[in-house]
């Protein structure tokens, strides 16, 4: 008889397959970091950190079950070992061969045929909640038909996202010129209205690989967007639908407590467009449907020889979209875990679209615009010398979810979650000559979060670290991995030709923006309890519902089912209240940003927290309270958890903004 | 929320594409031979890696085959629960019911309920027989099941109803309340909470009919 962690039967091949990885493992550890480098060359061991998935070599090596085994036959729990629920291996690929790809600025189109129009065009097959309601505002401010204008159209390509692995087929945005996954970056600004027609030309739903839904809805995240543009989950439209998307691009303010141009420390600059289909986020996003829109103004200008001197866009300033996926080991194709509950983990690590890319850089510095988009991985980001492993190597954050901090703040790494970003300055002039890594060395093992700090002892979940001398599961001590052994993300190959630099020095701490003043008194204080009920994830014991009307989902009807109204122009405060115990959830807000007042009563002891935020990190039994200020537009939004299998599985609720508020407490 | 109106539900009832209809239309539209087996072998690779072919027992005591029978070629919901459940089931069963109803006669034309049971020790088909009829469960497309101990809890780890956390995953009354909803040879596969909003959960499974088109469900 042959026993897991937690106490069922295995296999004797199954077994023979744990102590296996656990000795190879061993070997490699025990061969020293000096040779990592030459594994990773060899593709024995991913730059990721993570040993190649031939079977019995990597921890997470799992045998694919087959149909005509007996159930029991040792498979019943055989994803002990660091895999989410049924989840293989990805076949192994060699790192850092392939350039970084840049997605390309969006390409605007001199006209759309309908031409756009202030109320939805259903007979031409637009798809949208309301008028617009910015044109309606004032049409000379914000045309009907505003000077830019971009046609984008979701569809089906063939990707290479690892020379070892066959095409991909994924899902991408096209703006007319270029089709690409992520999808073009748009380069927005503000004072310039702009509207997408977004397009739903995805192949039909017997063509989707495995996974994936062509019904889509895009949203603008951290957006001040009208909410009929706002990309709400349950104004999803299907193959043929397009929906005309508005961003005014104007500060929160305008149209209410900073008349006429909006509040300037409102400012937002890192944005990005993704899919939010109400239950399919997470399949959709993975499979590709997201992408940027940077947003700049006269400060932030992207020319670092004006404004605040930021490094310019985009020679020098990168937006990097992180994605962790997994192939499956029998065809090397992309593979979703579809019923998972807890959250997907992927043991390939891509950036823009590519397994673990190289970066020609100069030695000079650089902003890096870093998005987490999950589905539900948590990224502490190291400047990593392999050859100096000693050696911390600081770097400077000036933006938190896109909104540019008051000052620059060092640090030596910074955590994000799904769907955050921050900003970032690396000053390669010191790494002159030498390769360098961007490394996550946050080490998280389920759905559930990262790992808490303080670690886990073997047998609390189901995953554990690897096996001891003796086949028994290790425990996990800290949340960090030591130097040089996370995840490799993306290798700088710094040039040492010297070069002039025209942007800032972070170091000598420019001044940036003001924090908005939280001390006005809220209307009202609301509470949201994040819970899980019998694996059923919920908001204040209550799930996910469009709640569509007698005329029931898009284009007949919309969404009219929203737990509370808040009222326009006010000020509220949010307590959100984690009852999950050791989970964390990044819980987004859409419309307004929030500063966080206080976590568990204390303000947030980081620096870069000090700041406005659109995805606040609920952390374990946490309770973090909010200040927000709903201004400008009316409408309906989300409030969700952006782990976003915990978003498709009803952790989220529905409100709206009307001129009069209501005053539930507990929504 | 509002129930579905007489004539959403006639304008339901005069669209019956069965999931293998729309299959077939797909491949009619002129796609290519390679990506016809390439969704062949991602169906192919869904079905080895979630649907153990396992034999079951109905209600009726008649043996069925999880994937041959209840899932091949289907739109299906799946749930677990068992008898003498307490806290959680009355209430998704109370809702499935419900959901039963608001789907109409597409319920054993086009779409397939199956509720399984996690205590096959105790809930024998006779038991769950009883157990439908306590709750108003019509048999038309809703089945029960049954089976060996071991076959269950291998078909429940595979469908993705577990916990990370091992204490809780061997606790029956905390166990997941969730429904799972999909379109088998479409490969599409949502879950919603089964306590959630009834008209919700159907609205939600009838996504699967036509998951492509314009309008969702046949509407005017």
């Amino acid at each position: 008889m042959y026993y897991n962690v937690f106490g069922e039967k295995v296999s004797r091949k199954r077994y023979k397959e744990m102590l296996e990885a656990a000795k190879n493992r061993r070997e490699l550890i025990a061969a020293g970091l000096t040779s990592r480098r030459d594994l990773m060359k060899m593709g024995l061991l991913t730059a990721g950190g993570m040993l190649v998935a031939k079977n019995g070599l990597s921890a997470r090596a799992q045998t694919v079950t087959p149909q005509t085994q007996l159930p029991g036959d040792g498979q019943v729990g055989s994803n002990q070992n660091c895999v989410p629920t049924k989840q293989a291996a990805s076949p192994p690929t060699r790192a850092f061969i392939e350039p970084l790809p840049i997605m390309p600025v969006a390409q605007t189109v001199a006209s759309l045929s309908p031409t756009p129009t202030t109320c939805p065009n259903t007979s031409a097959g637009e798809v949208r909640a309301a008028c617009h309601q910015a044109t309606q505002l004032d049409a000379s401010r914000f045309p009907v038909v505003p000077s830019k204008l971009y046609k984008f159209t979701q569809q089906a390509i063939t990707v290479v996202q690892s020379p070892d692995l066959p095409n991909q087929t994924v899902w991408a945005f096209s703006d007319g010129t270029h089709v690409t996954s992520p999808g073009p970056t748009y380069k927005a600004n503000y004072g310039v209205p702009q509207l997408t027609r977004n397009i739903n030309a995805l192949p039909p739903a017997n063509q989707n690989g495995g996974f994936g839904i062509p019904s889509v809805t895009t949203h603008l995240h951290n957006g001040h967007t009208p909410s009929e543009s706002d990309g709400n989950p349950c104004d999803f439209y299907g193959i043929g639908n397009f929906c005309d998307q508005y961003y005014p691009n104007v500060l929160a303010g305008f149209n209410s407590d900073h008349q006429p141009n909006g509040d300037i420390n409102e400012s937002l600059s890192t944005l990005w467009y993704h899919d939010h289909r109400v239950d399919f986020t997470a399949q959709n996003t993975y499979k590709g449907l997201l992408g940027f829109y940077l947003l700049f103004n006269q400060f932030d200008t992207g020319d670092e020889g004006t404004g605040f001197h930021l490094p310019s866009f985009p020679q020098f300033d990168v937006p990097l979209v992180f994605a962790d996926k997994v192939y499956d080991p029998s065809n090397g194709r992309l593979f979703f875990d579809l019923f998972s509950l807890d959250g997907i983990l992927g043991d390939k690590f891509l950036v823009n679209g590519k397994i673990q890319p190289f970066f020609q850089v100069q030695p000079r510095r650089y902003r890096f615009r870093l998005l987490d988009t999950g589905p539900s991985r948590f990224y502490e980001f190291f400047l990593t010398d392999l050859n100096n492993l000693g050696t911390q190597n600081p770097y400077f954050v000036i933006a938190n979810d896109g909104n540019l901090l008051p000052n620059p703040v060092q640090v030596v790494s910074a955590r994000i979650g799904v769907a955050e970003r921050i900003d970032i300055i690396i000053d390669f002039s010191k790494f002159a000559g030498k390769t360098i890594y961007l490394e996550n060395r946050l080490l998280q093992v389920n759905g559930q979060g990262p790992v808490p700090p303080q670690g886990f002892v073997p047998g609390q979940f189901e995953c554990n670290s690897g096996l001891d001398s003796n086949g028994n599961p290790i425990s996990i001590l800290s949340d960090i991995r030591p130097a040089g052994q996370g995840d490799l993300l993306l290798q700088f190959q710094v040039s040492s030709k010297a070069v002039s630099d025209g942007s800032v020095d972070p170091a000598t701490n420019p001044t940036f923006y003001t924090l908005p003043n939280t001390t006005a008194t809220p209307r009202i204080t609301r509470t949201f309890k994040f819970d899980r009920l019998n694996g059923q994830w919920s908001v204040n014991g209550q799930f996910m519902d469009c709640g569509f009307g007698p005329a029931g989902p898009p284009p007949g009807g919309f969404s009219q089912n929203f737990r509370f109204t808040v009222q326009q122009n006010s000020v509220e405060h949010w307590l959100l209240t984690n009852l999950t115990g050791d989970w964390t959830h990044p819980i987004h807000i859409h419309l307004e940003e929030h500063q966080i007042l206080t976590r568990n009563r204390v303000p947030p002891s980081l620096a870069i927290e000090r700041s406005r935020k659109d995805v606040t990190q609920l952390h374990q039994n946490e309770r973090v309270e909010l200040f927000f200020r709903f201004r400008d537009w009316l409408g309906k939004y989300p409030i969700h958890c952006h782990n976003v299998v915990h978003e498709d599985h009803a952790m989220m609720a529905l409100w709206h903004v009307q001129p009069q508020g209501d005053n539930i407490l507990v929504p | 929320m509002h129930d579905l109106s007489r004539r959403e539900l006639l304008g339901l009832a005069a669209m019956a594409p069965l999931a293998g209809t729309i299959l077939s239309t797909g491949a009619a539209a002129g796609v290519h031979a390679t990506d016809v087996d390439l969704q062949s072998e991602a169906r192919e690779n869904i079905r080895k890696r979630y649907f153990p072919n396992i034999t079951l027992q109905t209600q009726d005591g008649k043996n069925v085959r999880f994937y041959d029978d209840l899932v091949k070629d289907k739109i299906v919901t799946i749930n677990f629960f068992f008898g003498h459940c307490e806290e959680v089931c009355p209430l998704v069963m109370a809702n499935l019911v419900k959901v039963q109803k608001l789907l109409g006669d597409r319920v054993g034309r086009d779409i397939f309920m199956n509720s399984i049971t996690l205590k096959p020790e105790e809930d024998t088909p006779a038991s769950l027989k009883k157990y439908m009829k306590k709750f108003n469960a019509k048999p038309e497309g809703w089945t029960f099941l049954t089976g060996q101990v071991i076959d269950i809890e291998f078909l429940r780890k595979s469908l993705g109803f577990t916990y990370p956390e091992p204490a809780i995953d061997k606790d029956k009354t905390q166990h997941i309340g969730n429904v799972r909803y999909g379109n088998e040879p479409l490969m599409l596969w949502g879950a919603c909470p089964g306590m959630a909003n009834a008209p919700f959960i159907a609205e939600s499974i009838s996504w699967m009919i036509r998951p492509e088109t314009k309008v969702a469900i046949a509407r005017r």
